[in-house]
């Protein structure tokens, strides 16, 4: 017992095993849960926040926050519907988006970076502003986005899976390479874990983090277009509250808030988590107040855990 | 009868026995040094008697009784007052709610503070300690050592009847240490016991009555500060003879490699220093004389006016100053700061991690790491160094001080400086590992490496450099070498004297 709990810890499992246990409980209490359509759709419902939260675990690695991702998906969303519309090429649109998020997540890296903004506050004040011009683009009504190539993104299959979930698969890949495997990873987690010492010892701390919230807007950007492309429309208030899943997600996987410690696998079994919780409340009838309520539960509970973890240890 | 005696106490944490039967007696009126490397034992020792940790086995007798200390309220209840190396005081708050802090009860009506009273009791603390403030003064805007007597005067008002002083010294200036040290002298009159722990060996010599060694978790011996010196001291603490404290070996000088020319910045008036190859020079001075911003400033840390000329090679030539440490690390300078924690270490992460920080690209392809030849770097400077750690994958908060210290060396090794800045590279290391940190500045200096040595500890900067520049109030005042300078000197120049 005393063994399983060091290799627990060696590990960071615990999210892991907090994910298994879920998913039996759920496939005791329902038999539509395990099935493999059903897993593919919680697979397709998580991977607009996996994506996001890939980008906020790297932003909560430095000992940042990103407030701005909603806004920045629902901005990069409507405009990638906006230029579909007059008919630029879908691959295009797609790349548009990104960059658009790219541009938006590098603003909030240069307020915070070089403007010495709280990240806190610059992207509360970037998340305000990305929504106002979502609304001002707009005009506050949705734009509709149908063209089959484009609609692929959100709504096609490659093989059996659907093609959302082979881009989250991809990006957490790439992500988990880039931040154990990479010199930038090490960077990142050396600013989280203590700036001045990263500064001493020759690291650029204010270009990476630009770089972070570069990532996140990016990721936010590709989710905006995802999102869309799903839809058939792009909604201006699409992605409203999904900072918070994304930090949930990141948090429940068992990266440190303070930064320097976690990872993108961990975040992806937080995604899941809340996935499967969303998808396993439905499946049972839970009304959706209550879905709400377990939820938070769920969460404070995990992090409750994790903090007794970390005090003993 | 002695105010405390701990008989056979043993604590054990997961893995590790702590401590093995250990016995500590203090006396009363007594200045009782308790020694010991790092890793020895005495703070987990000091965290059983302020109630802390709780001890596996043993007892505790305070003043002919038997005690259960379950707790730090227990503790101060029976007067026993820990003074730790990091403050406890709240800068934003007054001296005198610094003292009473938590401890307002007797000032309140209905919960509302008797301002009046609350001041005057602070002003009777403060005038025991010798402190001459008003105690309306919020304590951010006190010296360190002023902050130090605060602490004292909480102590007291904490009715202490045994004070734990731990590392008092190690941020103050000479006069505060004596202003410390006949404070101490006139609580003992008083009946206070203190126990003292410090790693500057000169200080127990001049202030305690009786030391206590621990080693290993384990009582080595007690002896009357008058019964022994220096060496013996050493060798209890390090089990065996030390022979020289400051094994310097003259490296042969070569060509100039860094001129300083009229540094000049909010902390710097004009500084002027030069430093050729194989070359120990010491910066000295008091708190706050400027060396550290010096420092700062070489390394491209601090906006600084004037020159910095490099000749470490044909490609490292320089002029003008670095903006950022990447840039003179990639000229070849290194800095080993002043705090390890803050400032030399990633504390939650690993060994390798932080033995590579410095130097990723150089085992780097397309960003990607050579995870192969890293482990290679880092097993290198691991066995080089001595590093005493389970794994590599270790976070390195979980070694020892002086083991922390050499991952910061090896760190900076690996990015093979020609300019290496020591700022207090011993602070806080044991005497085992300072002298090992000494051979492998003579070391490094006999491959050529010009070292800059900046050190609080006198006998250690004299003990070690060819050349001193002392510095006083941002400007260099004095510049000495080994053969001309004297205490006196040194002194005259670090407090302003003229040169």
């Amino acid at each position: 017992m005393k063994n399983l709990k060091i290799w627990i810890q060696r590990y960071k499992i615990g999210p892991l095993i907090g994910l298994i246990l879920i998913c039996i409980g759920l496939t005791l209490m329902s038999d539509r849960f395990f099935t493999p359509s059903n897993l593919m759709n919680v697979a397709r419902q998580v991977s607009i926040n996996t994506l996001l939260a890939v980008g906020m675990t790297f932003v909560i690695l430095t000992g940042g926050i990103d407030l701005s991702v909603g806004s920045i998906l629902a901005f990069s969303g409507a405009l990638a519907a906006g230029a579909l519309a007059v008919g630029m090429n879908p691959f295009v649109v797609v790349i548009y988006a990104c960059v658009l998020g790219l541009l938006a997540g590098t603003v909030n890296g240069l307020f915070i970076a070089y403007g010495g903004i709280a990240p806190f506050i610059a992207t509360l004040g970037t998340m305000t502003l990305f929504r106002g011009a979502t609304l001002i683009y707009t005009e506050g009504r949705p734009i509709r986005a149908v063209e089959e190539t484009f609609s692929n993104l959100g709504g096609g299959y490659v093989g059996p899976i659907p093609t959302p979930v082979i881009i989250m698969a991809a990006v957490v890949i790439l992500a988990w390479f880039i931040l154990t495997r990479m010199t930038i990873g090490r960077r990142v987690f050396a600013i989280g874990g203590n700036e001045d010492a990263a500064i001493f010892s020759g690291i650029k701390t204010n270009l990476y983090k630009v770089l972070v919230y570069g990532i996140s807007g990016l990721l936010a950007g590709l989710a905006g277009a995802i999102l869309t492309s799903r839809l058939m429309s792009a909604q201006p208030t699409a992605g409203t509250g999904y900072e918070l899943d994304a930090i949930a997600a990141v948090v429940l996987g068992g990266t440190s808030l303070s930064g320097g410690a976690g990872g993108v696998l961990g975040t992806l079994v937080g995604a899941l988590i809340i996935g499967v919780l969303d998808n396993g409340l439905n499946i049972l009838n839970v009304s959706s107040f209550y879905q709400q309520a377990v939820k938070g539960i769920v969460i404070l509970i995990a992090v409750l855990l994790d903090r007794r973890k970390a005090a003993r240890g | 009868m002695p105010v405390v005696e701990m008989q056979g106490i043993c604590k054990e944490f997961p893995g590790a026995k702590v401590l093995k039967n250990v016995n500590f007696q203090v006396g009363k009126r007594e200045i009782h040094a308790l020694l010991g490397e790092n890793g020895a034992g005495k703070s987990t020792l000091m965290k059983i008697l302020t109630g802390i940790y709780s001890k596996d086995s043993g007892e505790i007798i305070y003043q002919g009784q038997p005690v259960t200390i379950d707790g730090p309220r227990k503790a101060e209840e029976l007067g026993i007052v820990m003074i730790h190396q990091e403050f406890n005081l709240v800068p934003q708050l007054s001296v005198a709610e610094n003292i009473f802090l938590g401890n307002e009860a007797p000032f309140t009506r209905f919960g509302q503070i008797r301002w009046k009273s609350l001041l005057e009791a602070a002003t009777g603390y403060l005038k025991q300690v010798g402190l001459k403030v008003d105690p309306k003064t919020p304590v951010e805007e006190l010296s360190v050592g002023e902050k130090q007597l605060v602490e004292v005067a909480k102590a007291l008002s904490k009715k202490a009847k045994l004070l734990i002083m731990d590392e008092p010294t190690a941020a103050l200036t000479e006069i505060e240490k004596e202003k410390l040290f006949s404070i101490m002298n006139n609580l003992v009159d008083h009946d206070v016991s203190i126990i003292y722990i410090s790693h500057r060996m000169e200080e127990l010599f001049q202030i305690c009555h009786q030391v206590t060694v621990l080693r290993d978790g384990e009582y080595i011996a007690s002896r009357s500060i008058a019964e022994t010196n220096m060496d013996e001291l050493v060798a209890l603490m390090v089990g065996r003879q030390v022979e020289d404290r400051f094994p310097k070996v003259a490296a042969a000088l070569g060509e100039q490699i860094l001129k300083v020319d009229n540094f000049c910045n909010e902390k710097l008036a004009d500084v002027s220093i030069e430093v050729r190859a194989g070359e120990v020079v010491g910066i000295g001075g008091l708190m706050g004389a400027g060396r550290t911003e010096l420092a700062r400033a070489i390394f491209g840390l601090d906006a600084v006016k004037g020159q910095i000329k490099l000749n470490l090679g044909q490609k490292n030539l320089h002029r003008g100053r670095f903006r950022h440490p990447q840039e003179a690390i990639g000229h070849g300078i290194a800095l080993v700061s002043e705090d390890r924690k803050d400032e030399g270490l990633v504390l939650m992460g690993s060994v390798l991690e932080n033995l590579a920080l410095s130097t990723l690209e150089k085992r780097s392809r397309f960003g990607i790491i050579n995870r192969r030849r890293e482990r290679q770097m880092v097993d290198k400077h691991v066995q080089r160094l001595k590093i005493k750690t389970a794994s590599v994958t270790q976070p390195v908060s979980s070694l020892s001080g002086g083991n922390q210290q050499k991952v910061v060396f090896g760190k900076w090794l690996e990015t093979e400086p020609g300019l290496l800045i020591l700022d207090e590279p011993t602070r806080g290391v044991d005497v085992g590992a300072k002298v090992e940190i000494y051979q492998l500045i003579n070391e490094l200096a006999g491959r050529g490496i010009g070292i800059l040595l900046i050190s609080s500890d006198l006998p250690e900067l004299m003990g070690m450099s060819d050349r001193i520049y002392v510095m006083y109030e941002g400007k260099i005042t004095g510049h000495f070498t080994r053969e001309t300078i004297t205490e006196e000197n040194f002194m005259r120049c670090a407090t302003g004297g003229v040169r």
